[in-house]
Order: structure tokens, then C-alpha cells, then sequence
């Protein structure tokens, strides 16, 4: 990793990007990798990603179509266990313990790192039933007034209480898709996650919905970690205190929003933020 | 995620893995529960029908004399006809155990024959010239004979309790011992039609009715199934008439076989006055059963032709039917042969209408064509299987591995022929 | 005339007709006029208008001509036989047909000598009408069409709308068998309801189906009550459901969610071979083996199982039902999309609570058809419950007795020497009748089902 401090772009070669530009470690860590090479099958789709997250913190991952930020991201809470044949190497922590160890329970951990995925996808259940599936299966209720408690609180937070209060039985599936959006983020908070992953999940939203899951990602902040990959730089402006910039599979460069955007230190970065590609 | 949750949450680990070990275990028992049946189902028949490819054998001498057969007239065919070959089995019988005297002993002696020996005495002696000789023959023993040597019978119960005396049991084995009873390849099983006597049974009346009837339903439900495919792919406008069509096919497909049966009986042997029994009717039943089997998996050959190759064929002007008949039948032809023979081999198993249509006679002659009266082999497997005789027990299981041997045959050759035209578009 | 003859001639007509049609453009053609078809297609021209609708009427003709003769001789049966019932009336009609034929077995060959004599008459006049009527139509055919012969004449259209028509036909022939089992079914089951109150029918509790042998001896003697026969069906569709649901259900879970691709591709085919084997076999394994299995089980402890019971039918159909559910499940199971496991393994979920949760409940009305369906196929099974369930109608809903089916019923009546149209032949078809629209029932609610299902995903 180079660490400089230099104006100037270190190296003018676009074509060397494997090393990263940028500060990588942060205080306060909540989850840190260190040399994550994801292979699916034969073909390698993330080369050597090393990344630290904050406490507290939004990072923010962009780049063009195709660079891995989503692959990367699904390692995060093992969600790439679920697809044949995809192999991901490398040291991967959350608060100092290894997540791929294989002692380590991978039901647990999905509940301290929870998820939201591009496309809505709310269960065929009422409202209610969806947002109390995780408490019911981790058994984080002992009883029903726990459980309506915890249901409240989390489509309260998910900015979603008001316009679901009196439709709790109705199916999730027949809301809109922002709100359907903002289910789902009520879903994964129902189980108290550490930190939330959010997999480009206003890119199947109308920019009205899209503002309103902005704005609560910011609020959701004080109380979780948040990391969402975007491809929408304006977005990633918005609402990230960090970015980290992938291209092909290598992490180009890593650090504060604002510095990045106004003052990108690697020539793929500023050619992406410029419009030149992507 | 607090300390707590994350305790409450291990705690319930354990529980909640258990569970999932016991689902998956219930899922697998399952799988196992239907291929144990299954292994049962063959195995069972299997070691019932073996013995129905062998048949007992006893070797005696038989002395033509004309005298014995009460032929006095060598030139006379009815004398022939209607000769005492019997006379003759019973004369050797004698011959060969010359101490049995009484009469009761003499009749149980003659038991250990097959009453239809005496016909293939017959058959033996359309060569005139053997009259007045002496042959050595093999001839079918009685089928309480054959299921003492297949073991069907428990020699240590006491006598009143079996079907064989003891005294039998010392004729059998000293024919077993000087090697004049012996278990052969029973190719009567497959030479001959139903018979009341075990021994004389066989399945060739039934499988040629079957070839007959499955003959008759390829040629009708074949073409007609394509051509209906063809229509309701390529040329049926979207309208009622055709939804009501296809909603009628995907009906078919599910009714009942035996109501296809009640169609035949009402419909073509009483209005049309059709006769009973014969493969033609039984075939024009299996017709209509397969019928929306075979358009239905028509459809989805000329479904997967990709339009490009229609396209083209359109794009240097020819005709839209030109376009089907040149071009795309022949590429889902072979997808229609499939989904063709699948649907045979269902239909070679279809008891139940036939049934209807009056393919329950004790039918003995093997039928020449397609109007003879006829049945087929799933029926000739429920007629016997009425019958409580252990022998008929063997051969009904016997029937039974035929018919699956067949529709093994049938389905690979589908497998087969799907796998070598499977095109990758 | 032998049938070897008759497609003879056929055979040569049609070659006729071909080439003559075929001739006649290649001579126009080489007269300088130019064809608007080619000469294919003028040939097969001629056969359509030659051959197609004299073998049409050929057609009509040889399936009307048997019924129509009967009723005539029926019609003029001596005064004193007139007024008999109609079965004795088939019977009759049988001795006039075998009479003709040179059998002399009938009690009153001499009343009816004349009438058999009649009936030969229209027989051979009927096949030569017939066939003229067939000859006269196809020359005129013929000429026609060949008067059309001209070089602009549009010959490959004529062809392509007549290919056209027949496709069309073919595809409707499955609308016309289903009128035929409709018209057929209901119209025998109305002429029992004739006899029986179709309300005595449908809630009677005793069956015990005997005719009336003598005229005046009214249906009193004999019942058709069908409560015990749906009893029965249902009891041993029940047994058969229970044990199919189950198994097939999570065979299909396992199969879709579980297992390896390898053990998939050995499993699944194995599991529809169980759908392949024909049903007289299963009836046979268990009347001979799971019956008596069964039986002497119970004995074993304490309980008495007859040997035709209504657990050894339904546990055997049961199997054969299996491969039902199970492929249908694992088709809807499969549709289920993959975000929602996603979603539900995102949160944590193992893959049991995943697939009891949320995938089953998604993909429940695609299940529940599969399981009508399933239904349906149990209810209308002939085989095994013919060989082994029993006769007797026993109005009991202990799997252990025997009890008797709608199907049996069918099968038993049917298959036997009576004549077609006494009461107990006629019953069969008043079952046939409750059969059909049962499960006609059934598939229409079980089709409804699993295609809104489709529609939610798509």
C-alpha cells in the first residue's frame, strides 16, 4: 500500500492499479480485510482487496459494472457461500475475529451482518410476519409483546412505522417498491445487526423512493456500520464519509468522500468520476 | 447487535441445527422410502417369474402303435383328428413304472403328465410315417410336478396338508434320478396362447393382440397427433375456438383411462356396431388416451425450433406451410418420435379400457390381424392373476417381467434417440 | 369386400388421380402457358376433389349403416315380440344377426327366419350403396376438378387451405372426443336415471346391484345406493394421499435443496420410474404380496386385517402416486425465486427454517395443485384397486375392512355377459358419469391454481 500525501497523482499509468492509492487502515475498526481474492470456478473476479471498516461509519464502493464491488461485498457476510463453485481467500474480521474460520457458526454472523439487495425482495408474507421473521427464527422474542416491540421499533427506524401501522397484515408484496425497499431494511434491522450491507438498493427505485433510503441511511448510521455498493457516484457523494474505488477487481483507491471527489489521486479514479468510462 | 443478543442467539443454535439435521434426514428417508418400494415391487416379481422361464420335463418312450390310437385307417384325417394320443402317454407311463396295480395308483400315476400332453402327441404326429414307431419325447409335466422340482412345495409338511401325496413325490424322484425329469427352457411360454392348464399356457396370443392394438394406435395417433400439433403451433389464430381446443387436450390428458373405455363401449361397439375384442377398436381407445400426450409434446418440439430457421425458409419465399413441412417438421421430428414412443409405452401398459371394450375372454387362438379376437398382455396378466395356482402365480409374474422388459426397451430407445438429436441451438 | 381389396383400389385411385392431374399441367405447361402452381400440386388437386369426399361418405356411411339396420329390423318385428323390454329386444336382435350368419341356436329361428333373412338383404344393400354412391361421388369429383385444370388455376392454395382444414380437424378431434365421453356418458347415465332416482343414486346407502331378470320384475330387488362406493373411493385415496404427500413432498425438498447434482441425476429418474410401471402390476404385487403382508401382520398383532383391505390398495397406489407430487413440487419449488432465499438466508436463516418458512408457504399453491392433481389420479385408478380391493360395498371408513370403489364398480358390471342395456349396465355409466365430472373438477381447480401460482412469478 503506498501511503502519500502528495497532491499529485503517484502514478500517471492507469495501468497500474493494482496497488492501492489511499489510507487503508481506521481507527475504531469494526470489520477488516486483508488480501481477499474471490475465484469463481477458474475465473478470479476480486485480486487481492485490502479494506478496513469503522465503527459507525458509511463506506461507500463504486465503480464501473462488473469491477467486483458486489462479489467483495457478498464475502462480508459469507453470502458467496451460497453460490456453486465460488472460492474466497484471505483474512476477513469482524471485531478481530476471523468471519472464515471454519469454527466460526455462519448463522450467527449473518445476523450481526445483515443485508439488503438490489431488487426489493420482501417475503410473500404480511408486513407484520416479514419483519418479524429474523426475531422468530433467532428466538430474540419471548413473546408476543416482545415481538410487536421489536416490529415497531424497526419499521419505526426504517422510516416505514406510519404508513405500515395499520396494514401490518397486509402482504409486503403489495407495497410500492421503495417502501418494499425500506421493508427490507426493516427486516435486517429486526435482528440488531452490527453492521448493514447494502447492495446497490435504490437501483430498482424511482428517485423520490431513492431520496428517502438516502436519508435513512444517514440516520441509520448512528447506531450501524453501514458499507453500500453503489453505482451511482452522486449517491455515494451523498451519503458516504468514505469511498473506495474498485476497477476490475483491485481496490484503485480508498479514502474520504469529499477528498475523492474533488481531489482523486489515481488517473483511473479521476477518469471514472469524470465520466470519461463507466 | 448487543452481548445479550448475540447469547440468545447461540444459545438457540443447537436446537435450531438439530432441526435442521432431522429435516434433511426425513427428506432423505423419503427418497429411500420410494426406492425401497420400488426395489421391492421388482424384486418380488422377479423371484416370483423366474421360474416361469423353465418348465419340467418328463422323457418317455412312446410306442405309435396304431392299435393303442385306434387308427385303422391310416388315410382317414378325422381318425387322426380325434385318435387316443393320451392312450399312448398312459401306455408309457405304465410301461415305465410296472409295479404300480391298482387303479387309484395308476390314476395318480397319470396325473404327473399334463393333461394337454396328448395335443402335442398330436402335433408330433402330422408326420404320418411315425406310426407304428417308437419315439422318445419330452413331454410337460403336470404343474403340481413342476412346483415340487421349483420348490414350491414344502415336502416336510405332512401329506394331508399339501397338494402332492407322497406317493407322487417317489414317482418324481425316481424320474429325477434317472435324469427322465429335467427343467428345460419353457419355450411354450412363448409359443403358445392362454390355456386353462398352467403348463400349457403361454403369452404369444397376448403379445401379438398387444402388437396389434399398439400397431393400429401408432398409425392413427401418430399423424393425427402431429397434425394437430402442427395446427395448434403454427396456424391457430388466438380465439376462443382454439383455447377451447387446448383446454380440452390439457382435460384429456387427466380423465380417467376408464372412462375412455366407457366412451369405446357406448360409442364404437355399440353405436357403431364395432366387434368386441379386436386390436382395430382397442387400438382407436388408445388413440384418443395418447392423443393429448402426443400433440402435448409435439408442441414442445416444433416450440423449441428457433424462429430463425423459420425466418429464413419465409425470407426465399416460400409458404408457410412449405416453411413448416420443409423446415421445421423434420428438425422436431425427432422430439415427436420421442414424446411418440413415450407415449406407446404408456399405452402398451393400459389395461383398464380395454377391459371395457370386452378384451376379458378366454381367448386361445393366437389372432392373425387386425379384426380376430384379441387381448393384450396387461390383460392376459389380470386374467391369470385370478387364477390361485401357484404355477399361474409364476407365470403371471413371468408375463409381468416380459411387459416391463418391453417398456424398458421402449423409454431407452426414447432416451437414446433424445440424446443423439438433442441439438444445442 | 376383403380389406386387402378395398385399399387396393384406394391405392390405385389416388395414384390415378395423381398423375393424371400431374399429366395435365406438364402438357399445359409445354404448351407455353405458364403455371401458376406447380404440377404437384394440380395432381394432388385432383385427389382431393377425387378421393376425399367419396372416402368421407365411405366413412360416414360404414359407422351409421349398423344402427340404422337395426332399427329398422327392429322395427319390424313380429307383433307378439313388439312390445318386449329393450334388453330383450338386443337380444333378439343378436339372433336375427347370428341366424343370418348360419347359426341356428336360437329358440325362435322360425319366427325370426324372415327377419334374418331381411337383414342380410340390407346388409349386402347397404355395402353396395355404399360403395356406388362412393364411386359416383369420386367421378364426379374427378371431373370437376379436371375442368378446372387451367394454367392460372391457383392449385397450390387449394392444397394448402385443404392441409389446412385437415390439420384443423385433427386438433378438433380432441374437442370431439371429449363430446363423445360426455354425450355418451350422460346420455346411458339419463336412461338409468330413468329407472333409478338420481337422488336414490347419489345418497343411497346400500349397493347390491341385481337386474331384473323378468319383464315386470321392477328394479326393487336390486339398489344402487353409490354412498358406500365414494366411501370407499375416498378411503383409499385417503390412505394413498397420506402416504404420497409426505414422501413425495420431501422427496422433491430434498432433491431440489439438498442433494449433490450427481445424486439428483440418479435419484430423480429412479423415483419416475415408480410413475412408469403399469398398473396391472401394482394391483398384482398387491394382491399377492402386500395383501397377505398386511394381513398376517395384523394377526401378529391382534388385529384383523382382511385380505382385500383398503390399506394394502391405498398403500400401493400411494406408491404409485409418489412420482405425482414429486415432480410437480419440485417444478414449483424450483420457481421459486432465488432472492427470496437470499433474502432469508441474509438474515440467518439455516436452509430447513428457510424452506419451511418461506419457501414451502411461497410455493403452497403450486404444491396444493400438484396434490389435487394427485387426487384426481388416485380417484380415477382402475387396476389395483380391481385386483386388490374387494367387491362387497361395506360402508366403513376402517382402512383395515374391505371396501369397493367407483372404478371396481365400473369394471365389475361391465365385464360380464349381460346385455347392453339392462340397469346394472347402465349403472356403470351413471359411476362413469360421477367419475368424470369429479375429476374433471379436480383438474379444472387444480390447473386454476397452479397457473395464477405461475402468474405471481412471472
Amino acid at each position: 500500500m503506498v501511503d502519500t500525501k502528495s497532491s499529485s497523482p503517484t502514478s500517471s499509468d492507469p495501468r497500474d492499479y493494482r496497488n492501492t492509492v489511499g489510507k487503508i487502515e481506521v481507527p475504531n475498526t469494526k470489520m477488516s480485510m486483508r488480501d481477499v481474492d474471490v475465484f469463481y470456478g477458474d475465473k478470479q473476479a476480486v485480486f487481492g482487496v485490502d479494506l478496513d471498516i469503522a465503527k459507525n461509519e458509511v463506506i461507500a464502493m463504486i465503480g464501473p459494472s462488473g469491477c467486483g464491488k458486489s462479489t467483495f461485498l457478498r464475502c462480508m457476510n459469507r453470502m458467496n457461500d451460497t453460490i456453486e463453485g465460488c472460492v474466497v481467500s484471505g483474512s476477513l474480521k469482524l471485531d478481530d475475529q476471523d468471519i472464515y474460520d471454519p469454527k466460526l457458526d455462519v448463522v450467527p454472523l449473518r445476523a450481526r451482518v445483515g443485508m439488503v439487495f438490489q431488487k426489493p425482495n420482501p417475503f410473500p408474507k404480511s408486513i407484520y410476519d416479514n419483519v418479524a421473521y429474523g426475531p422468530q427464527i433467532h428466538g430474540l422474542a419471548s413473546s408476543r409483546v416482545e415481538l410487536d416491540e421489536i416490529v415497531e421499533n424497526s419499521l419505526r427506524k426504517a422510516g416505514l412505522w406510519n404508513e405500515a401501522k395499520d396494514r401490518l397484515d397486509q402482504p409486503g408484496t403489495g407495497l410500492s417498491g421503495g417502501q418494499q425497499q425500506r421493508l427490507c431494511i426493516a427486516r435486517t434491522i429486526a435482528v440488531s445487526p452490527e453492521v448493514i450491507l447494502m447492495d446497490e438498493p435504490c437501483s430498482a427505485l424511482d428517485p423520490i423512493a431513492t431520496a428517502r433510503i438516502e436519508e435513512l441511511i444517514d440516520e441509520l448510521s448512528a447506531n450501524f456500520t453501514i458499507a453500500i455498493v453503489t453505482h451511482s457516484m452522486q449517491q455515494a457523494a451523498r451519503v458516504s464519509h468514505r469511498t473506495a474505488y474498485f476497477h476490475l477487481g483491485y481496490l484503485v483507491e480508498i479514502g474520504a468522500t469529499d477528498d475523492i471527489f474533488t481531489n482523486p489521486r489515481h488517473r483511473l479514479t479521476e477518469d471514472y468520476i469524470t465520466g470519461r468510462f463507466g | 447487535m448487543s452481548r445479550s443478543t448475540i447469547d440468545i442467539v447461540n444459545r438457540n443454535l443447537a436446537k435450531r441445527y438439530a432441526k435442521e439435521k432431522r429435516f434433511r434426514l426425513f427428506g432423505l428417508l423419503s427418497i429411500l422410502a420410494g426406492l425401497t418400494a420400488l426395489c421391492f415391487l421388482l424384486v418380488t416379481i422377479v423371484s416370483n417369474g423366474w421360474g416361469a422361464f423353465t418348465q419340467s420335463y418328463i422323457q418317455l418312450t412312446l410306442d405309435l402303435d396304431p392299435e393303442t390310437l385306434s387308427i385303422t385307417d391310416p388315410l382317414d384325417n378325422d381318425q387322426w383328428s380325434y385318435a387316443n394320443y393320451t392312450a399312448v402317454i398312459k401306455k408309457s407311463l405304465r410301461e415305465r413304472f410296472p409295479d404300480i396295480k391298482s387303479r387309484k395308483d395308476k390314476k395318480r400315476l397319470y396325473r404327473i403328465i399334463s393333461p394337454g400332453a396328448g395335443y402335442q402327441v398330436n402335433q408330433l404326429m402330422h408326420d404320418r410315417s411315425l406310426l407304428g414307431q417308437t419315439v422318445t419325447i419330452w413331454l410337460p409335466a403336470d404343474d403340481d410336478v413342476d412346483s415340487v422340482i421349483k420348490g414350491h412345495i414344502d415336502r416336510n409338511r405332512p401329506e394331508n396338508e399339501r397338494r402332492v401325496s407322497d406317493k407322487t413325490l417317489a414317482l418324481i424322484d425316481e424320474l429325477v434320478n434317472s435324469d427322465q425329469l429335467q427343467r428345460k427352457f419353457n419355450n411354450v411360454f412363448f409359443s403358445a396362447g392362454d390355456s386353462s392348464e398352467p403348463e400349457q399356457a403361454g403369452i404369444k396370443g397376448a403379445m401379438l393382440g398387444s402388437f396389434f392394438t399398439l400397431i393400429v394406435a401408432l398409425l392413427l395417433s401418430f399423424p393425427i397427433g402431429i397434425a394437430a400439433a402442427i395446427y395448434l403451433e403454427e396456424f391457430a389464430p388466438k380465439n376462443k375456438w382454439t383455447d377451447f381446443i387446448e383446454v380440452n387436450i390439457n382435460n384429456l390428458a387427466a380423465v380417467p383411462s376408464i372412462v375412455f373405455g366407457l366412451l369405446g363401449l357406448a360409442v364404437f361397439l355399440n353405436w357403431f356396431g364395432l366387434p368386441r375384442s379386436v386390436p382395430l377398436v382397442g387400438g382407436i381407445v388408445l388413440t384418443l388416451m395418447t392423443l393429448p400426450t402426443i400433440i402435448i409434446s409435439s408442441r414442445v418440439a416444433l416450440k423449441s425450433v428457433p424462429p430463425s430457421i423459420r425466418e429464413a425458409a419465409l425470407g426465399l419465399g416460400a409458404s408457410k406451410m412449405q416453411t413448416i413441412f420443409d423446415h421445421v417438421l423434420p428438425l422436431a421430428l425427432p422430439g415427436m418420435l420421442t414424446g411418440g414412443i413415450i407415449g406407446m409405452a404408456q399405452a402398451l401398459g393400459e389395461t383398464a379400457p380395454l377391459l371395457m371394450i370386452g378384451m376379458v375372454a378366454f381367448i386361445v387362438d393366437i389372432p392373425g390381424s387386425f379384426t380376430d379376437p384379441a387381448t393384450v398382455l396387461p390383460v392376459q396378466i389380470f386374467l391369470w392373476s385370478d387364477s390361485p395356482e401357484r404355477a399361474f402365480v409364476e407365470r403371471t409374474s413371468g408375463a409381468i417381467m416380459v411387459l416391463l422388459m418391453f417398456l424398458i426397451l421402449m423409454n431407452s430407445i426414447a432416451v437414446l434417440l433424445r440424446k443423439r438429436f438433442e441439438r444445442r441451438w | 369386400m376383403p380389406f386387402h381389396t378395398l385399399f387396393t383400389i384406394f391405392v390405385v385411385v389416388i395414384a390415378f388421380c395423381f398423375f393424371a392431374g400431374q399429366r395435365r399441367a406438364l402438357k399445359l405447361k409445354s404448351d407455353g402457358s405458364s403455371l401458376h402452381s406447380l404440377p404437384f400440386y394440380h395432381g394432388t388437386w385432383l385427389i382431393i376433389v377425387g378421393v376425399l369426399p367419396a372416402l368421407i361418405i365411405l366413412l360416414v356411411w360404414s359407422l351409421v349403416e349398423s344402427s340404422i339396420i337395426r332399427s329398422v329390423i327392429l322395427s319390424e318385428l313380429p307383433a307378439n315380440l313388439m312390445l318386449v323390454s329393450p334388453a330383450e329386444k338386443s337380444l333378439l336382435f343378436s339372433e336375427i344377426a347370428n341366424l343370418s350368419n348360419g347359426q341356428i341356436l336360437s329358440p325362435n329361428a322360425e319366427q325370426l327366419a324372415p327377419l334374418s333373412n331381411r337383414y342380410t338383404l340390407l346388409e349386402s344393400l347397404s355395402g353396395q350403396l355404399k360403395l356406388g354412391l362412393a364411386l359416383i361421388i369420386s367421378v364426379i369429383g374427378f371431373g370437376l376438378g379436371w375442368l378446372r385444370l387451367k394454367p392460372d388455376f391457383r392449385a397450390r392454395n387449394r392444397f394448402e387451405s385443404t392441409v389446412r382444414i385437415i390439420l384443423m380437424s385433427c386438433a378438433s378431434l380432441a374437442v370431439l372426443t371429449t363430446v363423445g365421453i360426455v354425450f355418451s356418458v350422460l346420455f346411458e347415465a339419463m336412461r338409468f336415471f330413468d329407472t333409478v332416482s338420481i337422488f336414490d343414486f347419489i345418497f343411497g346407502t346400500h349397493w347390491s346391484p341385481q337386474i331384473a331378470i323378468r319383464e315386470g320384475q321392477v328394479g326393487s330387488s336390486g339398489s344402487f345406493g353409490a354412498v358406500p362406493l365414494f366411501v370407499g373411493t375416498m378411503l383409499i385415496s385417503a390412505v394413498a394421499m397420506i402416504v404420497a404427500v409426505p414422501i413425495g413432498l420431501m422427496s422433491a425438498i430434498y432433491l431440489s435443496e439438498y442433494a449433490s447434482p450427481k445424486f439428483r441425476a440418479f435419484a430423480k429418474p429412479l423415483l419416475e420410474v415408480l410413475a412408469g410401471v403399469p398398473t396391472v402390476v401394482y394391483g398384482f404385487f398387491a394382491a399377492i404380496t402386500v395383501a397377505p403382508m398386511l394381513r398376517d401382520f395384523g394377526e401378529a398383532l391382534g388385529l384383523s386385517v382382511s385380505s382385500e383391505s383398503a390399506l394394502a390398495a391405498g398403500l400401493v397406489m400411494g406408491v404409485m402416486i409418489i412420482p405425482f407430487v414429486s415432480s410437480l413440487s419440485d417444478d414449483v419449488i424450483n420457481a421459486v425465486p432465488q432472492s427470496l432465499r437470499d433474502g432469508s438466508f441474509g438474515l440467518g436463516a439455516t436452509q430447513s427454517e428457510t424452506i419451511r418458512r418461506v419457501i414451502i408457504p411461497a410455493a403452497l399453491p403450486g404444491i396444493v395443485g400438484a396434490i389435487l392433481l394427485a387426487v384426481s389420479r388416485a380417484i380415477g385408478e382402475t387396476m389395483i384397486v380391481v385386483m386388490a380391493a374387494g367387491l362387497s360395498a361395506n360402508l366403513t371408513i376402517n382402512p383395515l375392512e374391505t371396501v369397493t370403489t367407483v372404478t371396481v364398480q365400473i369394471v365389475t358390471l361391465l365385464v360380464g355377459d349381460q346385455e347392453f342395456d339392462s340397469p346394472k349396465t347402465l349403472a356403470a355409466f351413471a359411476l362413469g358419469l360421477m367419475l368424470f365430472v369429479t375429476t374433471l373438477c379436480l383438474n379444472v381447480v387444480a390447473l386454476y391454481v397452479v397457473r395464477r401460482y405461475r402468474e405471481q412469478y412471472d
